[in-house]
This record gives structure tokens, C-alpha cells and sequence, in this order.
């Protein structure tokens, strides 16, 4: 059990270039980060970093009471479970699991007590321990790396997209697993994937990245309700947040989307942005048919995917080019070239500076 | 070619290739430049006295007939010897590319003689045509044909060849076959559809995709048969008669240690280092080209 | 197949029967020779089916040698290439799987300086410098010994070459799955590269003994002894003294044991045979 505390860590590599910027994040006792972003934004290295597979550049990383910059991955009480498992080919599942706490030097008693208990928890059987992973489904390798991260007993689990070589089905359902046993088991784990989704449901706190640096750090519903940045809200929450530039008017009260209705603001206006060129997010659930409603917006339909719980609707206001996403519960019978009337729920409106691309208000 | 993923510096690695590398310069990069010093130095035959010649070892090897003499046998030999066993071995690929029943079988018949010594396989063909009681030229004298290898320079080549062919069929037949089965079998369907009958895919089609591999079974080949007939040369003819099979490798043989020539056994080494890394050059060069397929 | 030309098929037996033959033919000579009395050797036209003294031909071979000979047979000799063919193979791959740990593995300085110096061993057959190879060998006092038959061979790029080309294949998350393991560099090697490359190994084991047990040229220089001499080498000296009195019932069986330890391992190990014809060539 231990705190993971980051402070100014940095990544350049020998050839210049820099991978991570500086990032400071405590991890608490137990808690379940996930580091989230698209390829090569640098949450890989930063992950293979807390393990100690690369070099710490700059900063330094605490793990429970320790600076471990300079330990081995070892030393560190880590637990690693890596995308494609890693697991000794030519090794039995109970050697595999094994292996680590051999080199520990634990006594065969004490190795045979820890991984049955392991093996008891993941619901591996007997006959499976003897098998060699090859012979296993990629579910069951799956549950062997897990095996070999818990049998270490770790303060700190580390996970590096474990389930990106899983069917989209068992996908869900070992993500459930990962959850419930980081949850009984108490142990600070970090969690790297680029799916958003596997994100928002694991995570007690995301951290996400983009180029190296943080984007920003908060619990799911944070991220999902107030994106600090573009990219955050283009990131987090499928289908993607639309966005459209806008104007602000001169009292902050109302944005106009190209040359279009005004929209109010929700709650207490933007008076400091007062006629501010901007970039509107708003989430494709955030939208509403509502026949008959005054302060509605026409919106022209271009395309309607059903998926049975939803429909998404995807269309543009009135004669504005920028293309626009609404989902609406349940089946609608909606056909592409209808006009509908769309209402836009003011608190849920983000605005975002053009230039910096951050959040606004 | 070094990994990601690697352990930092220490003298551990050292350590790891330095048995390699001792083995290497005693017994590879220390011989080698002797050659190349000896190559220069003229020592008579008591080893009592050296000179400094520079490149007269060159050039009186350069200017004597019987050198070039062996090196055109060298040629002819390596040659005809890649050409027979290739031939033989693609023909028989090709047959057993097409049956299916029996084809694990024929592999394992045909592929043995890989492991049989040039020396071992010298002596079969050596007792096959003896000319006296051998039993080929039994046969050969009983159709009108006296055949005597041991008098007869072209019988003598033919010999040799035979029997350093006969060895490498089984190399020759292992990679053809390989090289067939890399094939694709919709191009063969496709040309099939087209109307092509096997004789006409086998010309049209198999050949000219399999060329990649004869190129480097040719390179292989002809290494093989500039170097590592020594035994079945040894055995079967000593280089005769009257130096009708005397290749290099056996001229430097018999230069060095019979005729104690060691200067120009040395210029000879040289040459043949020459001529070994220029093909290993044209192999590596074609192993390249075959990874970026 | 594309379409069923059951004539064509049949053709293609035909000719790899025949193809089976041509190949084997000496094999049968050398069988038959060696299954007959000495005395049916000499008579014009030899026999072309087997005899009834094989297992008197064995012993002669195996125990006492032709007769104007020493006496003793080639049985210590087939021990002698036995001897070196192991020491040739083992010693390589040994060397082989050292260095191209290092050169994979590490991050040294020269590093390819040392990869460019093996490399260069490649291109050198002993053949091309025998003369110098002689002269250090019998500088170090290893003429007539097992250790210079096999240790001036061991050296080859080949392997080498051959090992790298298969450590890198191994995933990196192997290597660090083994260092969150708590594994050390040579606990790694042991424990995880070494059983992950076996069948490469045995691969190489069985090209390399081929190529020990059939060395001819340099073993013929660097032994003088009898003691020392392998059977392939035998061979040789039977043949020249077979210009007096043959005696090809005994050589032909010489041959025959000559040819089958290597023999027997292409053909009872023939798909790790393959695979290490076709790695060893890349």
C-alpha cells in the first residue's frame, strides 16, 4: 500500500526528443488512475518510467515512503501486466507466476501459498497452472499476467492497455474484473489505455495527455462536465463533443453560431468574454427535440444512425457549415433532409478560446 | 539491431564476446594478415632467409601459366558442378512440388547426402568408376567405352564434378522446393484459369518467381564447389592427372604444404580471401534485396 | 495440384523414383560392397546385391583394419570425430549465444567494432588460410590434440548471425517482464533466452555436427598422430593403400560408419535439420 507522488517529471530521449514535459500528480493509497491519450502522447513512457523501464530525465518519483529515480524495476514493489502479457512462453502458468518471487528467493511453501491464492482470486484452476500460455485463451493469458502482478503483493500496480488485444466482448467484461479486484484488493494502481471508455469506468481519476504534456487531471465526471481543454472535450465522451466557432455578444447574455440564432448562456452569462470570438462545444446528448419550443434552432438533417437505444442525428443548424451531432433516446424515425427544431440546454455549453484552446469561464 | 530495450553499460558484455573474439583473432584476423605479410616476403625453401619482394608473389603468380590453368579448371568445375546439382535438384522439386502423396518420403530419400563427407563421397565415386573393377566402367567397357579417370583429364573432371554434385543436390533441392512452395497457389490457379497447362506455368510462371532463389543457389553453389571440394578432389584424383582437376583450393594446398612454396601458397590465399568476399558481398547484397521483398 | 492429370502425376513419380535412384545408387554400391568377402572384391563384375559377410566386415572395420595396416580397426576414430564433431558444435553455439547476447542485449563501447570483426570471420574459410591457421596452431602447441581440431572452427559468424537474428525476434516485454521479475542480465539469458531459443539451438546443434564430424582438410594437417586421426580420414588412408591390395569390403564399411552418425541425424531429426539449413543461410 503506498502513495505514488510525481513531482516535475521529465522524458527526453538521447536524440533530443522530448517525450513528457513535466507532469506532478500524487497518487493516493488505493486509488485507480488511468492515464489516458491518443499513441504518442507519451502515457507509455510515462508508465514505463514509474516502473523504472526507462530513465527519469528530470523530477523525481516517490513510490510509499521512497525516492526510487535510481532502483531497479525490482526494487520498486511494482507489478507490471503489459499489452501483450509478456508471459514466458516456455514456462508453465504456476512457473510463470512464479518466476518473480523465485528470484525473490521466497521459500517454496510461501511461492506455492501465494500463487494458489492468486490462482483461487482469478478463478484459474489446478489443471490450468500446469498449462504452458500458448495453450491458454487470450481471457485466460490475460488472467495469468494478472496473476503474476498480484502474486508479488505490490504497493503499486501498473497496467499498460491490458486489454487491447481482447475481443471487443471480453474487453467489457475483463474490464469489470480489473475493476472489482483493484477495488477488493486496495492496491494504488496506474492504468494506461487510449479508450476513453475503459477510461471513464475504471478510473477514480484520469489524467490525460496529449504531446507530453497534461491536459488535465480530474475524476471522470470532471473531465466529462468541465473539459479544461479542446482537447479534453473532443477526447472524452462518445460520439465525439461538436464544436462550432461562435461569437460571444457584447454583454456576454447570448453566443451567436455563425451568423445564426442566438443561443443564451446558461447560468450568470460571460460578461468578461463580452463580444469574444470563441469555439462552442456541446455534447450530441446535450441536444433536444423540442417541437413548438420558442428559443428551438432549426437543424438540417443530413444522415441518421440508429442503434436501437439511440439515434444519433447528424445534420447542420440552418445554413451554418459546421457539422453537428444529436443523439436522441430510443428509436426516432427521423430521415435525412428534415428540418428539425433542436434545443440546446444553456449550463450545458462549453466555450473555449480559440487561441489557447482552454476552457473559458 | 541493438534492442529498445537493453541493460545499461558495464564490463559484463565484454566478458560475453570474449570468447568469440579471442577465437577470432588467433585463429581468423591473426592467420589472415600473416597470408596477406607472407604474400609479400619471399623465404626460401630452409626458411632461413626472408626478403621483401612487395608484389612479386603476385606477380610471378600472375604470370604463371599453370596458375591460370587452375584457375579456369576452378571456374569449369564450379560451374558445371552448380549447374548439375541445381538442375537435377529443381527438376526433382518441381516433380515433387506436384504429387502429394509420397512427397515426405522422396524429401527424406533425396536429402541425405548432405551429411555425407566429401571425402566419403569421393571414395563411392572413386570405387564406382575404378577402372578395373569399378562398376560403371564395368558397364561403360561392356557399351565399348574405357573409361580410365586416372589417365583420362576429362573423365577425371567429369568425376569430380559428378560426385561434388551428387553431395550438394540435396541443399539444391531442399531451398527449391522451399522456394516453391513460397509460391503463392492463386497465382498457379490464376494462370490456370488463364488457360495455362503445368508445362507452361512451370515456364511462365514458377521460373521466373523462383529466380530470387537461383541466384542465391548459385552463389552458394558455386562457393561450395570453389571451397569445399577439397576432399572429394583429395581423394578421388589428388589434382590430376597432370593437374586436369587441380582447383585453387587444392593448388594451395598442395603449393603450400607439398611444395613448401610459402610466399606464393600465401599470394594464393590472398586471392582466393579476394575472391571469397566478393561473393559473400554479392550474397549479402541479394539478402537485402530479399528482405525489402 | 490445379487439375487432375492423373498421368501427369504419375509421371512425376516416375521421375523422382528415378531421381531417388540416381541419389542412392552409390549408397547401394557401398552397402552391397560391404556386405561381401574380400576375395568376391576382386572378380570382375562386382556384385550388385547384398552378400552374407556384413557383420564380418563390421568387425574387421570396426576392430582390426585392413590387413597391412596397423591393426586397429577405425573404431577409436569414429570416437575421434565424435570427440571433435561435439566439442565443434557445442563450443560454437556456446560462443555464438554469448556474443550475440552482448551485441543484442548491451549498449558497450566498440560494440560494433566487435560485430564488424565477427562478421568478418564469414567471409574466411579455413580453407583460404590454412597455412597461417597451421603455423599459430602449432605455435600454441595444440598439433595432434582435440583442442586444435575443434577450437580454431569454432569461431563463426554464421551462428552468431544466426542468434542475433533470433534475439531479436524475442519481445522486448520479455526482458522486461524479467527485470520487474527481479532477473539479472545472466539470470535472464539462462532462464528465459536460452529456453526460448532452444529449437534454434538444436537446429544449429544438428547442421554443426554435421559439419564437425565431415571436416577433412584441416584435421589432415594439424594430425600426425594416428591417435588423433578421425574416419574420414580413414577413409583416405585406406584408399592409398588400397593402391596395392584393395580391399573395398573394408572400405566400403569404413565409409558406410563414416557416413552414418550424420546420416542418422538428418534423417531422425529432418525438420530441425531444415529449419537450421534454412536459418544458417540467412
Amino acid at each position: 500500500m503506498a502513495r505514488v507522488v510525481l513531482e516535475g517529471i521529465r522524458k527526453t530521449y538521447p536524440n533530443c526528443f522530448k517525450a513528457i514535459h513535466g507532469v506532478d500528480v500524487e497518487v493516493e493509497d488505493g486509488e485507480f488512475l488511468v492515464l489516458v491519450g491518443p499513441s504518442g502522447c507519451g502515457k507509455s513512457t510515462l508508465l514505463r518510467m514509474i516502473a523504472g523501464l526507462e530513465s527519469i530525465t528530470e523530477g523525481q518519483l516517490t513510490i510509499g515512503d521512497h525516492v526510487v529515480n535510481n532502483l531497479e524495476p525490482s526494487e520498486r514493489n511494482i507489478a507490471m501486466v503489459f499489452q501483450n502479457y509478456a508471459l514466458y512462453p516456455h514456462m508453465s502458468v504456476y512457473k510463470n507466476m512464479a518466476y518473480g518471487l523465485k528470484i525473490m528467493g521466497l521459500p517454496k511453501a510461501e511461492i506455492e501459498a501465494r500463487v494458489k491464492k492468486a490462482a483461487a482470486i482469478l478463478e484459474l484452476t489446478d489443471e490450468q497452472l500446469t498449462r504452458k500460455p500458448r495453450q491458454l485463451s487470450g481471457g485466460q493469458r490475460q488472467r495469468v499476467a494478472m496473476g503474476r502482478a498480484i502474486v508479488r503483493e505490490p504497493s503499486v500496480f501498473l497496467f499498460d492497455e491490458p486489454l487491447s488485444n481482447l475481443d471487443a466482448k471480453l474487453r467489457v467484461q475483463m474490464r469489470l474484473e480489473i475493476k472489482t479486484l483493484q477495488a477488493n484488493l486496495g492496491i494504488t494502481s496506474v492504468y494506461v489505455t487510449h479508450d476513453q471508455v475503459e477510461a471513464m469506468t475504471l478510473g477514480h481519476r484520469l489524467m490525460v495527455l496529449n504531446a507530453g504534456n497534461v491536459e488535465q487531471l480530474g475524476t471522470p465526471i470532471e473531465l466529462y462536465q468541465r473539459p479544461a481543454s479542446l482537447f479534453v472535450a473532443g477526447f472524452i465522451g462518445s460520439p465525439a463533443m461538436n464544436f462550432a466557432e461562435a461569437r460571444i455578444d457584447a454583454e456576454g447574455k447570448t453566443i451567436t453560431i455563425s451568423g445564426q440564432e442566438a443561443l443564451p448562456l446558461g447560468s450568470g452569462g460571460m460578461a468578461e468574454h463580452g463580444g469574444k470570438d470563441v469555439i462552442l462545444g456541446i455534447r450530441p446528448e446535450h441536444l433536444e427535440l423540442v417541437a413548438g419550443a420558442p428559443d428551438a434552432v432549426p437543424m438540417t438533417v443530413t444522415m441518421v444512425e440508429q442503434l436501437g437505444a439511440d439515434t444519433l442525428v447528424h445534420g447542420h443548424f440552418g445554413e451554418s457549415r459546421s457539422d453537428l451531432t444529436v443523439r436522441l433516446d430510443g428509436i426516432r424515425n427521423i430521415k435525412g433532409g428534415e428540418v428539425l427544431p433542436i434545443r440546446v440546454t444553456p449550463d450545458h455549453l462549453h466555450v473555449f478560446d480559440p487561441k489557447t484552446e482552454r476552457r473559458l469561464s | 539491431m541493438l534492442k529498445n530495450v537493453h541493460f545499461g553499460p558495464s564490463v559484463l558484455p565484454f566478458l560475453l564476446v570474449l570468447p568469440q573474439i579471442i577465437v577470432t583473432l588467433v585463429f581468423f584476423i591473426w592467420p589472415a594478415s600473416q597470408a596477406l605479410y607472407q604474400s609479400v616476403l619471399l623465404e626460401d625453401a630452409f626458411g632461413l632467409k626472408t626478403e621483401f619482394v612487395w608484389f612479386r608473389n603476385f606477380e610471378e603468380l600472375l604470370s604463371d601459366p599453370l596458375y591460370w590453368d587452375s584457375f579456369k579448371i576452378t571456374i569449369v568445375f564450379s560451374f558445371l558442378v552448380a549447374f548439375l546439382s541445381m538442375s537435377f535438384a529443381l527438376a526433382l522439386a518441381i516433380f515433387s512440388d506436384r504429387v502429394i502423396k509420397g512427397s515426405g518420403a522422396y524429401r527424406t530419400l533425396l536429402i541425405w547426402p548432405y551429411a555425407v563427407a566429401p571425402v566419403t563421397a569421393g571414395a563411392l565415386w572413386v570405387f564406382m568408376f575404378n577402372p578395373t573393377l569399378g562398376i560403371v566402367s564395368y558397364a561403360l567397357s561392356a557399351l565399348g567405352y574405357e573409361w580410365n579417370h586416372q589417365l583420362n583429364g576429362g573423365e577425371a573432371m567429369a568425376l569430380v564434378v559428378m560426385a561434388s554434385a551428387w553431395k550438394q543436390v540435396a541443399y539444391n533441392f531442399l531451398f527449391f522446393l522451399a522456394g516453391l512452395q513460397s509460391i503463392s497457389k492463386s497465382l498457379i490457379e490464376a494462370a490456370a484459369i488463364d488457360g495455362a497447362g503445368p508445362m507452361r506455368r512451370t515456364i511462365d510462371i514458377i521460373l521466373p518467381l523462383l529466380s530470387p532463389t537461383t541466384f542465391f543457389l548459385l552463389v552458394i553453389n558455386i562457393v561450395y564447389a570453389f571451397f569445399e571440394t577439397f576432399g572429394v578432389i583429395h581423394v578421388v584424383t589428388a589434382g590430376g592427372p597432370a593437374g586436369a582437376t587441380n582447383i585453387l583450393v587444392y593448388k594451395v594446398f598442395s603449393d603450400g604444404f607439398v611444395g613448401l612454396d610459402l610466399g606464393g601458397s600465401a599470394a594464393q590465399s590472398v586471392i582466393l580471401m579476394i575472391i571469397v568476399i566478393s561473393l559473400t558481398v554479392v550474397q549479402f547484397k541479394y539478402v537485402e534485396k530479399r528482405v525489402a521483398y | 495440384m490445379i487439375e487432375n492429370r492423373p498421368l501427369l502425376t504419375i509421371f512425376s513419380h516416375i521421375m523422382l523414383i528415378l531421381g531417388v535412384v540416381v541419389i542412392a545408387f552409390p549408397i547401394w554400391i557401398m552397402f552391397v560392397a560391404a556386405s561381401h568377402p574380400e576375395i568376391r572384391m576382386t572378380q570382375v563384375p562386382l556384385p550388385m546385391l547384398p552378400g552374407g559377410q556384413f557383420f564380418e566386415n563390421l568387425d574387421i572395420a570396426l576392430n582390426r583394419g585392413m590387413s597391412g595396416m596397423d591393426g586397429n580397426g577405425v573404431g577409436y576414430m569414429m570416437l575421434n570425430s565424435l570427440a571433435m564433431a561435439m566439442m565443434i558444435a557445442v563450443g560454437k553455439i556456446a560462443i555464438s549465444l554469448l556474443s550475440a547476447f552482448a551485441i543484442v542485449y548491451f549498449r558497450f563501447p566498440f560494440r560494433m567494432f566487435f560485430f564488424w570483426m565477427i562478421f568478418v570471420t564469414l567471409m574466411l574459410p579455413v580453407e583460404v588460410r590454412i597455412l597461417p591457421t597451421y603455423e599459430v596452431v602449432a605455435n600454441l602447441g595444440m598439433l595432434d590434440s582435440y583442442w586444435g581440431l575443434s577450437i580454431p572452427l569454432i569461431a563463426s559468424a554464421t551462428a552468431t548471425f544466426m542468434f542475433r537474428q533470433v534475439f531479436l525476434t524475442i519481445p522486448d516485454e520479455m526482458l522486461e517482464a524479467a527485470r520487474i521479475d527481479g532477473a539479472g542480465p545472466m539470470r535472464f539469458f539462462w532462464d528465459i533466452l536460452i529456453p526460448m531459443s532452444r529449437t534454434n539451438i538444436a537446429a544449429l546443434f544438428v547442421i554443426l555436427f554435421i559439419y564437425g564430424w565431415n571436416q577433412y582438410l584441416w584435421p589432415l594437417l594439424i594430425t600426425s598422430e594416428p591417435e588423433m586421426f578421425t574416419v574420414v580420414m580413414g577413409i583416405k588412408q585406406m584408399l592409398e593403400a588400397a593402391e596395392q591390395a584393395p580391399q573395398w569390403n573394408v572400405i566400403m564399411m569404413t565409409a558406410l560408419l563414416a557416413m552414418l552418425p550424420p546420416v542418422c541425424v538428418v534423417i531422425f531429426m529432418q525438420s530441425l535439420f531444415v529449419k537450421g539449413l534454412t536459418e544458417t543461410e540467412k
